[in-house]
């Protein structure tokens, strides 16, 4: 059986950028990449180059919307620095690396992803955390729509999205497994509600943690509501610690503020719709 | 509890002078139908018509009937309708069946008929000339690239484009279901018969069990809405990956896998909990649109290593213009599932009332794609009710690359069409998670018996290609003026490029 050839060799301007090998200089394990221009899929290669060749820190500068970053990589001590704006679907399917964007991230980080780390400086896009399997991804801001969508554990395997700003609608649909936070202290939008809608709709696992008050009808009928207690906020304070201390911000004083707990009301929401002919 | 209004469907009928005692139904028997004391005494409202009890009965004492109670004559209310309003009026449920649309629409496949040659253009006799049924499943190139062989002939030249193909033995591939729907040992009888066979089998969106392993270069794996059981190790090892957009026999709806059948195995293979209902979003909620599904179309392209992607759509009105839309958003292929294909569970109103015929999707898709000179661009599967070889051959004569059969395949592994998937109980153990039923299929035997069906398919589809006086698979494909109409009307002979025979 045939397989699978690599890439076409690098020609020509596609979506805007071009097809071109990006300059990359080596300074002991740091690897750096100008990326100014250069389409995803030459620059994917090249951070993959890198990684190969021994660098544990790839430092990417000029990033403007590259699409893909890091998406399927596997490897872990490994860091990715992109000091721009990161792209659709970064980290999609990673599975171990630690990705750090100094800028926004556009749609679809952590998509479907396994493993590893991701930290926003910044805003990100919707559908973040698609489908996520494990590993974590923080955001120093707002959030787009969808956000936590199918997110799901398994075993040892837990991920966690922590969310500094603002969300919109359908945070946390479907959702699965997994912890999911919402924090609304670092928002470009304060006049806003911290959630939208449809919270939690369709959720049969895992836990939303929302640093604040949502009304019922933000959320699905799937949804159970509570204030968080002693023992969820001991369970949520690691992950506001790692939000805090990524971002330099207060452990103390965001933990201070009240919580809300979004948990399914049942794991099999749908097992009484059905009759079996 | 209340009586229930719905009678049973079947009689099952003992011939108890016969009957040795011996106990065999009862254990044969997934749906509890028989108690025993002294003797087996069946309770004919369990029983699904499967046969497994007729099948293993030692002494061939029991026979199914249907149960012939009689209802007075009316053409609007069936009977069907009648049990479908009594059980919602009881349970409130929406109507939970399995396999393909049962419906008597028209099929069209009945209604086509193939050529042959007779005089003139003599007809070729595959036993003993070639006779090639080789296919590539994968984007070609728009122009062919040849360079000399050295001994005087030509071969395709290296970059050709062709590269990123998967040669198939026959253009006969085993649709997707997924490992949860079916058994793990169904899953490795589909395994071990493509790589006998040389196709390809498809995992269904329930991720690839690491059994499945040495087979990974015969395994299609499905990316779905619920992205199950996906990581880069899984995206490295399949032969290509296929989206799943829709499926024909629930065109437009997601699907859950309940909690029962998410034992440890498919929970370690999804990835999911044990005992979760296993939900697949009817959307992918990061594709609203052909831009978006060419995004992960290329997410997947550069996540595995550029292999060959595909986009699974279930066959509706649009089809033609959304298969335009998969093929230039990047697709290596497209594959169309017509609205009588099978599924482990979906809901009765959808699966008997959505989608249109594969034949007239195939002849759609393939129309258009060629109007708009992207025909090459990707290969074309269908699915949806490939009974035999003769549809194969139709299908391809239509414009189809490559048939995916499912329940055909199920068939040839024990299945009796009973339509009880979604019970989780299959007494053949196909589509079942319970251990003691899940072991009465043998891996080994089921794959022999997948092999010999195909083999005897492909033999069959070289006889078709023989009376029609051609050497090469590729020779039929598309190739619509080889086929005639029977009683179809103009308008749809029409939109398949078919003339009505005589003409």
């Amino acid at each position: 059986m045939m397989r699978a050839a690599t890439s076409a060799p690098p020609s020509g301007v596609a979506e805007g950028y071009r097809r071109e090998v990006p300059p990359v200089t080596r300074e002991g394990e740091v690897a750096s990449i100008d990326a100014t221009g250069v389409y995803y899929q030459q620059l994917n290669d090249a951070v993959r180059d890198a990684i190969a060749a021994g660098a544990t820190t790839v430092r990417i500068t000029g990033m403007n919307g590259q699409r893909y970053l890091g998406a399927g990589l596997r490897a872990t001590g490994v860091t990715i620095e992109a000091h721009g704006c990161a792209g659709n679907d970064t980290a999609m399917f990673a599975d171990g690396p630690a990705i750090e964007v100094f800028g926004n991230a556009q749609d679809g980080v952590g998509n479907t992803m396994s493993s590893g780390r991701v930290v926003v400086h910044g805003d990100a896009g919707d559908v973040l955390g698609y489908g996520m399997r494990g590993g974590h991804v923080l955001v120093k801001g707002d959030v787009g729509y969808r956000v936590g969508i199918h997110m799901k554990a398994y075993e040892k395997h837990v991920p966690v999205v922590v969310c500094g700003g603002k969300a919109r609608d359908f945070f946390g649909e479907y959702m699965a497994g997994g912890i999911l936070v919402l924090l609304g202290v670092s928002t470009q939008f304060p006049e806003q509600p911290l959630v939208g809608g449809f919270t939690g709709a369709g959720m049969h696992g895992g836990v939303i943690y929302l640093r604040g008050t949502v009304e019922p009808w933000q959320c699905g009928a799937e949804v159970g509501i509570t204030e968080a207690t002693a023992e969820d906020l001991s369970a949520l304070r690691p992950h506001i610690e790692e939000w805090a201390t990524a971002f330099g911000a207060d452990v103390d004083e965001i933990m201070a503020g009240s919580f809300t707990k979004l948990a399914p009301m049942s794991h099999r929401p749908y097992g009484k719709l059905y009759a079996s002919i | 509890m209340q009586q229930t209004f719905v009678q049973p469907e079947f009689r099952v009928k003992i011939d108890y002078d016969k009957c040795h005692k011996c106990g065999r139904c009862v254990q044969q028997c997934g749906w509890g139908v028989y108690d025993f004391a002294e003797r087996p005494i069946p309770h004919d409202e369990k029983c699904r018509a499967c046969h497994r009890c007729v099948t293993f009965c030692p002494a061939r004492c029991i026979t199914i009937e249907k149960n012939t109670l009689a209802f007075r004559e009316n053409d609007n209310w069936s009977v069907g309708l009648l049990k479908g309003v009594w059980k919602q009026a009881e349970t409130g449920g929406v109507l939970l069946t399995s396999m393909g649309n049962p419906k008597p629409y028209e099929r069209i496949f009945d209604r086509l008929v193939l050529d042959a040659c007779q005089v003139t253009n003599p007809s070729i006799d595959p036993l003993r000339e070639p006779m090639e049924l080789r296919t590539y499943l994968g984007r070609k190139p728009d122009g062919v690239q040849v360079a000399s062989d050295g001994a005087g002939g030509f071969t395709l030249a290296e970059g050709a484009g062709m590269a990123n193909n998967i040669e198939l033995a026959t253009p006969i591939i085993f649709s997707p279901m997924s490992y949860g729907s079916v058994s793990l040992n169904v899953h490795r009888s589909l395994a071990m018969a493509a790589e006998r066979l040389g196709i390809l089998m498809n995992t269904g969106e329930g991720g690839l069990h690491e059994d499945l392993y040495p087979y990974q270069d015969h395994i299609i794996l499905q990316v779905a809405s619920g992205r199950f059981g996906l990581n880069p190790e899984v995206l490295g090892r399949a032969a290509a990956l296929e989206i799943k957009i829709g499926q024909g026999a629930k065109p437009g709806i997601g699907g859950h896998l309940p909690g029962e059948k998410i034992d440890r195995e498919v929970s370690a293979t999804r990835m999911i909990p044990q005992g979760t209902d296993a939900i697949s979003p009817a959307p992918h909620h990061d594709i609203y649109s052909i831009e978006d599904l060419r995004q992960l179309i290329y997410a997947i392209k550069e996540a595995s290593g550029y292999k060959p992607v595909g986009v699974k759509i279930a066959a509706v009105h649009n089809v033609a213009a959304i298969a335009s839309g998969i093929v230039r958003a990047g697709a290596d292929y497209v594959y169309l599932d017509g609205f009588r294909g099978g599924t482990g569970a979906a809901p009765a109103v959808i699966r008997d009332h959505i989608g249109i015929p594969i034949e007239i999707a195939i002849a759609a898709v393939d129309q258009r794609l060629r109007d708009e000179g992207i025909r090459n661009q990707a290969s074309i599967v269908a699915a949806g009710s490939i009974r035999s070889s003769a549809d194969a051959a139709k299908a391809i004569a239509l414009g189809a690359d490559v048939v995916a059969i499912g329940t055909a395949t199920l068939l040839a592994l024990g299945c009796h069409l009973c339509q009880s998937c979604h019970t989780g109980s299959c007494s053949w153990g196909i589509t079942t998670q319970k251990p003691e039923l899940t072991r009465r299929i043998d891996p080994e035997w089921g794959a022999e018996r997948l092999t010999n069906l195909v083999h005897a398919w492909s033999h069959e589809l070289q006889e078709i290609l023989g009376a029609l006086g051609v050497n090469a698979v590729e020779s039929l494909r598309g190739s619509r003026e080889r086929l005639r109409a029977i009683g179809l009307d103009e308008q749809t002979c029409k939109i398949l490029g078919v003339k009505p025979a005589g003409m």
